[in-house]
């Protein structure tokens, strides 16, 4: 399960609705080992694309060198789809690296990036294999 | 000469968990070499054929191999070598680059 505080929720969100049509991308980090994802981090879309993200190679150093240096990681690493569900493509699958992370899903199609609900997944991919995860919405990550 | 290889978690497998090792090599193509003999496989997992993997990023002394002749960069005593996958996706239908 993914606990994620209200307002990382509604900053994913927000970026997600604020790129489109481009895919959003970021990560939420947290201490290290804690599983509590509590600081949000955008992350500029390289690819700044429709269909494709990625983060810059430099952009992706400083981020790493910054958790390290913090004794964070990344608890979740979350981007949307502009025009299909949110759920793990064969790129998303084939591609993610960090076998730790809960990998959130946000698609803005059908008019979600403007208005209304937008919906929000979080799963495991692991070794090509996803498996899909509650999220729970906490006011506060005790 | 010694060259300090920091190792993402995906391959933290390859070094017994070790988040970075000592490895050498007059290049990153020759670093890889020794590096994949004491840990089998690790190679194969950064280098497709003769090329680095597109969605594997390495740095030497924090700049992008991509800028610095790849696999034939040079590598000095004391460098400092990180290999960081690629954060990267897309839903279905994306132009699979490299």
């Amino acid at each position: 399960m993914l606990r994620l505080p209200a307002e990382v929720y509604d900053e994913i969100v927000d970026h997600a609705r604020r790129d489109h049509p481009d895919e959003a991308c970021g990560v939420v980090a947290g201490p290290a080992g804690s599983d509590r994802p509590t600081r949000f981090i955008p992350m500029v879309n390289a690819a700044r694309s429709p269909t494709f993200f990625e983060f810059a190679p430099m952009d992706l150093l400083a981020l790493y060198r910054e958790l390290d240096e913090r004794d964070e990681e990344p608890v979740v690493v979350y981007h949307s789809h502009t025009s299909t569900e949110a759920y793990p493509s064969r790129t998303d699958i084939a591609l993610a690296q960090e076998p730790g992370a809960h990998y959130v899903l946000v698609s803005t199609r059908d008019g979600a990036a403007e208005s209304g609900p937008v919906e929000l997944r979080s799963f495991r991919i692991v070794d090509g294999e996803v498996t899909e995860e509650e999220v729970e919405v906490v006011s506060r990550v005790g | 000469m010694s060259v300090e290889v920091q190792v993402p978690t995906i391959l933290r497998g390859f070094t017994g968990g070790s988040r970075a090792v000592e490895s050498d090599g007059a290049t990153l193509a020759a670093l890889l070499d020794n590096l994949d003999r004491e840990h089998p496989g690790i190679k194969e997992r950064i280098v497709d054929t003769a090329e680095l993997r597109r969605f594997i990023n390495v740095y030497v002394n924090d700049e992008d191999v991509r800028f610095t002749g790849g696999l034939q960069t040079p590598l000095s005593d004391g460098d400092v070598v990180v290999v960081l996958p690629a954060v990267a996706g897309g839903q279905d239908g994306a132009p699979r680059r490299g």
